[in-house]
């Protein structure tokens, strides 16, 4: 059937007259976009989709045009994982707070009781804060068994002891059976920054090495294989660690350290173009570099996703002086949580605002901000 | 990664390149990768910037998304909000835009629209859910219409009563065949579609050098297939051949997979005509279900509102289709058509021109160049 060419097209499209003048237009183009992209993102959209939620350009312009102009203030507007705030002593408070909703509640290397409290640690370590304590409110679906409440709590109590944090203050809501799905938890914390730590973007200078902390896109996986709609089965753990002890470690040994970011939702690909655009510096990456384990490539490259867009749970990326990269990437080494860090990229003031990708192959490319969910490709 | 690095060489790339770089010498050549797998591929691997400057790639019209004219979407959404229908579709058709939004959107206001990653996962659904009536949104080349054939044979053979098929499988060939026929293209050669050919295999394309003139060589997806292909078309052009050949041998045999086409062969028959976007109507360009599968047949079960829908004026997603302008040419390419706010579907699916142009290829060739060292 498809061996006969039969192709004849019974109402052709117009044809528009061929517009080449070269390169310098090209180079014009580029301009108006990067124009275009730095303009607040609009929110067209008028309902939320789950787009909305998945940490890229539809996050951002949810958070822009819905909860920024309502709480404005100069602390919020920092944009950064945990707020700091100044006590009349002096001393600084690092203070967050974290919904978690994953399903399944469960999934190899974890559940969603170990995300609630490494997730909501690893945002006050970000800003080089010691975790003082959390809180812990959950909203419970009618029917939800209590064996699994159960060993979801559990796992809060083992990843706080783990990570030498109390959880002393919570919350308890039941609703309907269908009007939520099982289990979900919000966690807050509040951290001390030890005098003299300070971790900005406004200290990243062009020439300074970017780092990552271990293996991407473990955590993303192994949940997505966990659902198993995928009918794909691989030996995977998410990465769910509290990242404090790691961080306190560097920071140690490289107290120049400009800025880090735990590579959560949106993965490594988003937290680098955050970076670019706050600082309006080129973050290039080398693909050769990346440190992804083979299974995980493996079932990034069958589903059609790219590793870099990818949730991690334990892994942070930092910035040090070029000249700290060794010493950064070793330190990291020795603690068991940094066992796979490396030395990935480097910040470059041209062209400015974006994130480009040396390709393993030897090519260049984008990484722009990751939009909508990472929908596999069809074929 | 075992049979994947060693089609990512760099150093075998670099052979391959000095190669091209010779066969090519100071004369230009514009080849036309036909599928938008290789389109990704180029652009994810950052291709276009390491080929000399002389040979370009014209991206081809064989994106499954790309080509779904708006109505056909307008239809799909009336379906998946009637009352009591699952409606299942690739991720990658989620976004794409109708005249009243997309499919995300519909299950966003209420409609139950599930991605699914193959038709058979779509009949799994049915089974399960025997009080849903799921309906799969079937869209793709000859690469995904075996799936959906084969989906359909097993719905019969289970008498699953409460599944239907949104067929809108399209061929290669007759696209290619108007590419040609058009007057505003020069084309020196053709990279032929890698997956599309496991199913129909070498023989369809013979009218290529034979009527047209011009070369064709499959290749496989990976950075250096594309390489490889560009050399042995360039190698077929310095030598003075014309012919079909075939690069991706470890997947594409000369007479294709007859099981394939023989599923298809049962449960499809071509349209007489079928719309594509940015391309108009072409004959016998798509499939429909026969006659004996009309249980199974959401354009037969639905009133399907079947309205024509013109692009948006400022979409030239046909251009760009056609090869007739590069993704950057496009008026609105970048400001008012991203790919969060896509006005055509080429910027929505990785495999479109434009989406793969915005999200890896937005670099210029002396930057690139400089970042590489």
């Amino acid at each position: 059937m498809t061996d006969t060419p039969t192709g004849q097209i019974v109402r052709p499209a117009t044809p528009t007259p061929q517009g080449r003048d070269g390169p310098s237009r090209e180079a014009l183009v580029f301009e108006r976009i990067e124009a275009f992209r730095r303009r607040k993102p609009r929110l067209p959209d008028e309902f939320v989709t789950l787009a909305h939620g998945a940490g890229g350009k539809s996050s951002a312009a949810l958070l822009d045009a819905v909860f920024m102009p309502a709480f404005w203030n100069d602390t919020l507007a920092a944009r950064t994982d945990a707020a700091t705030i100044e006590l009349p002593s002096g001393e600084r408070l690092a203070f967050t707070t974290d919904s978690y909703v994953v399903n399944p509640v469960r999934f190899p290397g974890g559940s969603v009781g170990d995300l609630a409290v490494n997730g909501t640690v690893n945002d006050l370590a970000m800003m080089g804060a010691d975790p003082l304590g959390l809180s812990a409110a959950f909203v419970l679906e009618e029917g939800f068994p209590i064996e699994s409440l159960r060993g979801i709590v559990a796992d809060m109590a083992a990843a706080a002891a783990a990570a030498g944090v109390d959880i002393v203050t919570g919350d308890t809501k039941v609703v309907d059976h269908g009007a939520a799905d099982g289990i979900y938890i919000t966690t807050a914390g509040v951290g001390t920054i030890p005098a003299g730590r300070r971790l900005d973007t406004r200290s990243v200078q062009p020439g300074d090495a970017v780092i990552v902390s271990g293996t991407l896109a473990d955590h993303g996986i192994a949940v997505m294989l966990a659902r198993g709609d995928l009918a794909l089965e691989a030996d995977i753990d998410s990465d769910t660690a509290s990242l404090h002890g790691l961080v306190g470690l560097l920071l140690d040994e490289v107290p120049d350290t400009r800025w880090m970011r735990d590579a959560t939702r949106g993965g490594l690909g988003t937290v680098a173009n955050e970076l670019a655009q706050t600082t309006d510096l080129t973050v290039v990456l080398r693909e050769a570099e990346l440190p992804v384990r083979p299974a995980v490539a493996g079932a990034c490259e069958l589903l059609g996703i790219d590793p870099l867009y990818v949730a991690n749970e334990g892994k942070f990326v930092a910035v040090v002086p070029a000249d700290r990269a060794d010493l950064a990437v070793e330190t990291l080494r020795t603690h068991p949580l940094g066992r796979d860090a490396a030395h990935i990229g480097e910040i470059r003031s041209e062209p400015p605002g974006i994130v480009v990708l040396v390709t393993a192959f030897g090519g260049t490319r984008i990484i722009d901000m990751l939009v909508g969910d990472p929908l596999p490709r069809i074929c | 990664m075992r049979f994947v690095d060693e089609y990512r060489d760099p150093v075998a790339a670099r052979t391959l390149l000095d190669r091209i770089r010779v066969l090519a010498g100071d004369d230009r050549f514009k080849f036309m990768e036909v599928c938008g797998g290789h389109t990704h591929a180029i652009y994810r691997h950052g291709i276009e910037h390491i080929l000399p400057e002389g040979v370009e790639l014209v991206h081809g019209p064989g994106c499954p998304v790309c080509v779904i004219p708006m109505g056909r979407v307008d239809d799909a959404i009336a379906v998946a909000e009637q009352p009591g229908v699952t409606f299942t579709a690739f991720g990658d058709m989620m976004r794409v835009p109708g005249s009243h939004g997309t499919l995300l959107e519909s299950k966003a206001r209420g409609a139950d629209v599930r991605v699914v990653y193959s038709p058979l996962d779509a009949l799994r659904i049915a089974i399960d859910e025997p009080d849903r009536r799921v309906v799969f949104f079937a869209v793709g080349f000859e690469t995904t219409a075996p799936s959906t054939a084969l989906t359909l044979l097993r719905a019969r053979e289970l008498d699953v009563g409460n599944f239907d098929v949104f067929c809108n499988h399209v061929t290669i060939v007759p696209p290619v065949k108007a590419i040609l026929d058009s007057p505003d293209l020069r084309l020196d050669g053709f990279i032929g579609p890698g997956h599309v050919s496991t199913v129909i295999g070498q023989r369809p394309y013979r009218f290529v050098p034979e009527r047209y003139g011009k070369p064709l060589v499959t290749a496989g997806f990976e950075p250096l297939d594309v390489l490889a292909a560009i050399t042995m078309l360039l190698e077929q052009i310095r030598s003075g051949r014309c012919e079909v050949e075939n690069q991706y041998t470890r997947a594409v045999r000369e007479e294709g997979n007859p099981r394939a086409l023989a599923v298809m062969a049962e449960t499809f028959e071509l349209r007489p005509h079928f719309e594509w976007r940015g391309l108009g109507f072409i004959s016998q360009s798509a499939l429909q279900l026969r006659p004996e599968f009309a249980a199974w047949d959401a354009e037969r079960r639905y009133a399907i509102p079947g309205v024509r829908v013109a692009d948006p004026k400022a979409c030239q997603c046909g251009e760009v289709l056609k090869g007739v302008i590069k993704p950057w040419e496009c008026k609105v390419f970048g400001t008012a058509c991203t790919p969060q706010t896509p006005i055509g579907t080429c910027m929505v699916s990785s495999e479109g021109a434009c989406a793969a142009y915005y999200n890896f290829g937005r670099l210029h060739r002396e930057a690139a160049v400089a970042l590489r060292r």
